[in-house]
């Protein structure tokens, strides 16, 4: 619809340019796209975003694997991938009527630097590596193999051409930089000048020219030695020696990786919600992938929230609310049951405008108050029970000071509704209700100036939207209904609803 | 009161948020407090509006009653070098190890080294004491790395002790040790009333209680007013649409009949209690079963206006309201 004279209850909406939309479902059917990596700040549902997306695709027909780094518990069991084994299941459940599978993966990054390892060194020296207490402390545990691996197994996966689309969820990393920067930093630290120190002393006696250099070196690794403990050093050394042959390796395939990232077959999509942390954190990875030349296809905005009642602000619920309540103790005083239906303002139309307490500026308030089709709707005879109901008392209400409640609760035309207690019950849990929706339209507001800063400060980028759930979610029924909400856009929904 | 207080959760919980506040909480009365960042996102620097911090001691904030709070954000590859400094005056011979690489190496590649580095600067902290024999600090804050790493970041110099069996950074890895698992450290978890933080706490509870590292409080983060009672919530379910379009027209939002203003908010209205009285189930689950871990819980509101430097001050207020100070 076209951009009326601002709401006042919806001004703030309006001062955002609407973000350009980011539609999945071309994305997730396109053949050639066949790597989505999904990537974010901790908490903000990207693994169950790239669950979602990896179902919706199979659903569509594609053969998807999903490799997810830390999936809940429960969503990993209803997978079928509660297990740490490293290799992808085929995900039950699922409608296949388009062709298509699921298969998931939750990533062992122990077991996959191991795999590495076995598959690159014969069974002797693998062992030794193995055993190398240096080794199993790198594997395990330093900041950033998570981030490496998941990279490697990417590559891996991608390798074996058994699936035709890939899709990652990334490690929860302390900043956006690490697993760009992971594969790069280990490379480079495996066949950099630090492995030649270490590698030194056992390549003592070489030509004479070389006497003076490893002269050096070996002041060099005394001096390492003062930092590390000698005994650490030699592990350090042990392990190095035997990996020698592995760091081509290792640097080759972590640059084949960094290419495949780069390649037009994959789409980096950056997850969010709309909070002002998990956005800063947004816009910081947009800014890192371009700068990275990786191609970037949108932003996911999860748990945005909405309301089916948004026309009504804040302000007025609560004044609303209060008016539910004051009339409710006047009601009381005077033993009588209250109006239990305000009248309309002008017979047959829909407008609360006259008998609302915050006493709406003049002028156009919306399109249902333009000549358009909501008016004609609302004239139209098909509500017979306005009439038939008589409503005698309209002009009370024009001229009543909405904020008195002894003209709200005056009782001109109404029959007593009966049950005082349960009416006293009513009203407090409609003043409850109004509170409700006082407090979401309050979030959505907030929402909505968060988005705005981002989409200021990059509007090139496409939003996907998807609307907050209220609770978890634990099964393929839940993800399937995460997907469509992600396919739904629900900014579209948005710019209908402010017409 | 333990003297180093350590805090985790897991992202997007607000652990920065709730470490920052802490600190001012701490900091009441007179008292000095630092406040201290170990995983360089500045996020210090952002919850306090100032620039980003340095890589030294500073400070940002005046808590009510005149008490201050100090800000350092550790940067691992100075720390290394300071500390080099400090034990071995390497002088050139650090830069030559720079230019290696072997300063990234130990403080990004080599296992636990940072680790070592980062709470080792923390125990100094703790520990600094005036010429007058008096502590710099009456308590140190760390804003520290994720439940999920946190066991394994503290417990890192045992990790380190046991790879390097000998040498100086066993000597500090020791040293680190002692104040970490000594009762002036506490831990605590920061966590959401939903099913994964919970989760992913009482796992991180487990691990901490298996490492002896001392476990302190967990701080329900971000809870939501309660709204509606259980009066509400059970009328709710079985309340006619008329009487609540009554209501709402006896409010003044419109008409009740059918299609009129007051009746047409009746769907959206219930549907938000509906997401309301789910949302309610599922919070009043994870809240019992934090009870089952048997720790104190505080619990700080969610800020209706979002985050900013007047809630920071607000949720401190909330935490010494509740004694955690």
């Amino acid at each position: 619809m076209s951009p009326q004279p601002a709401h006042t209850d919806d001004s703030a909406r309006h001062r955002i340019a609407p973000a350009r939309v980011l539609d999945v479902d071309p994305l997730l059917d396109d053949p050639e796209t066949r790597i989505v990596v999904c990537c974010g700040s901790g908490g903000v549902g990207k693994t169950t975003t790239a669950a979602a997306l990896g179902l919706r695709a199979a659903e569509r027909g594609r053969k998807v694997v999903v490799l997810t780094i830390d999936p809940a518990r429960r969503l990993a069991q209803s997978m079928g991938i509660d297990s740490l084994d490293n290799i992808p299941r085929r995900v039950k459940g699922i409608d296949d009527a388009a062709g298509g599978e699921l298969h998931a993966m939750m990533l062992d990054m122990k077991r996959t630097f191991d795999e590495i390892v076995e598959a690159h060194a014969d069974p002797e020296r693998a062992a030794a590596i193995l055993s190398n207490p240096f080794y199993q402390s790198l594997s395990a545990g330093f900041a950033g193999t998570q981030e490496y691996m998941a990279m490697e197994k990417l590559g891996q996966l991608r390798a074996r051409e058994a699936w035709d689309l890939i899709v990652v969820d990334t490690p929860p990393s302390r900043s956006a930089l690490d697993f760009l920067d992971a594969p790069k930093r280990l490379g480079s630290f495996l066949d950099g000048k630090l492995i030649r120190v270490l590698l030194a002393p056992a390549k003592v006696g070489g030509r004479a020219g070389m006497k003076f250099l490893n002269v050096g070196m070996s002041m060099m690794t005394g001096a390492l030695g003062k930092v590390l403990g000698g005994q650490l050093l030699k592990d350090v050394q042990t392990f190095v020696a035997a990996m020698d042959s592995m760091f081509g390796g290792f640097r080759t395939r972590a640059d084949a990786t960094y290419k495949l990232l780069q390649a037009p077959g994959t789409a980096f999509l950056v997850v969010a919600a709309p909070e002002r942390d998990a956005l800063r954190e947004a816009a910081y990875f947009v800014e890192r992938l371009a700068a990275e030349k990786m191609p970037f296809a949108g932003l996911v905005l999860n748990r945005v929230h909405g309301s089916g009642a948004d026309r009504l602000s804040a302000e007025r619920a609560l004044a609303a609310a209060e008016n539910l309540v004051e009339s409710r103790i006047v009601d009381q005083d005077d033993g009588k049951a209250g109006l239990r239906n305000s009248p309309d303002p002008y017979a047959g139309s829909d407008s609360p405008t006259a008998s609302g307490p915050a006493a709406d500026p003049p002028g156009p308030r919306g399109p249902e108050q333009g000549p358009g089709k909501d008016r004609t709707d609302s004239t139209h005879p098909a509500n017979p029970e306005d009439s038939a109901k008589g409503v005698s008392s309209t002009g009370d209400a024009d001229t009543a000071d909405p904020m008195d409640p002894v003209d709200i609760a005056d009782p001109v035309g109404a029959s007593a509704t009966g049950d005082d207690d349960a009416d006293q019950g009513v009203d407090r849990l409609t003043a409850g209700l109004l509170r409700l929706h006082a407090e979401r339209m309050r979030l959505l507001s907030r929402e909505l100036r968060t988005r705005g800063r981002f989409t200021a400060r990059h509007p090139e980028v496409a939003v996907a939207e998807v609307a907050a759930l209220p609770g978890d979610v634990h099964d393929l029924a839940g993800l399937r209904d995460i997907g469509d909400r992600l396919a739904a856009n629900r900014s579209e929904r948005f710019d209908a609803a402010d017409g | 009161m333990s003297r180093l207080q350590v805090v985790s959760g897991k992202g997007g919980t607000g652990k920065t948020t709730v470490a920052a506040a802490l600190a001012l909480a701490l900091a009441t009365e007179g008292k000095r407090t630092l406040l201290i960042e170990v995983e360089g996102r500045q996020g210090i620097a952002q919850l306090f509006e100032t620039e980003a911090l340095p890589y030294e001691e500073r400070k940002i904030a005046v808590a009510p009653g005149g008490g201050e709070v100090y800000a350092l954000a550790i940067d691992p590859e100075l720390a290394l070098l300071d500390y080099l400094q400090m034990f071995y005056k390497l002088g050139s011979a650090g830069r030559a190890l720079k230019k290696l690489g072997a300063i990234d190496f130990a403080t990004t590649i080599a296992p636990g080294v940072r680790d070592v580095l980062l709470t080792g600067k923390a125990c100094e902290a703790v520990r600094r004491k005036d010429k007058g024999g008096r502590f710099v600090y009456d308590f140190v804050v760390m804003d520290a790395p994720p439940t999920g790493r946190v066991t394994r970041f503290l417990n890192v110099n045992d990790e380190v002790a046991g790879l390097a069996k000998i040498g100086p950074i066993h000597n500090q890895a020791q040293a680190v040790m002692r104040v970490l698992k000594s009762p002036e450290t506490a831990v605590h978890l920061v966590t959401l009333l939903e099913e994964m933080p919970v989760q992913e706490t009482s796992d991180g509870i487990a691990e901490l209680r298996a490492a002896r590292l001392p476990v302190g409080e967990i701080i329900v983060n971000m809870v939501r007013p309660q709204v509606l009672d259980a009066a509400d919530l059970e009328l709710v379910r079985e309340v006619p649409r008329t009487a609540v379009a009554q209501a709402l027209s006896a409010a003044g939002l419109g008409g009740a009949r059918r299609g009129g203003k007051a009746e047409q908010l009746v769907d959206p209205l219930l549907e938000q209690a509906a997401e309301y009285a789910e949302r309610h189930a599922l919070e009043h689950e994870q809240r019992s079963a934090l009870g089952e871990l048997g720790l104190p819980l505080r619990e700080l509101p969610l800020l209706a206006e979002g985050m900013d430097l007047a809630g920071l001050y607000e949720l401190a207020t909330e935490l010494r309201n509740q004694g955690m100070s």
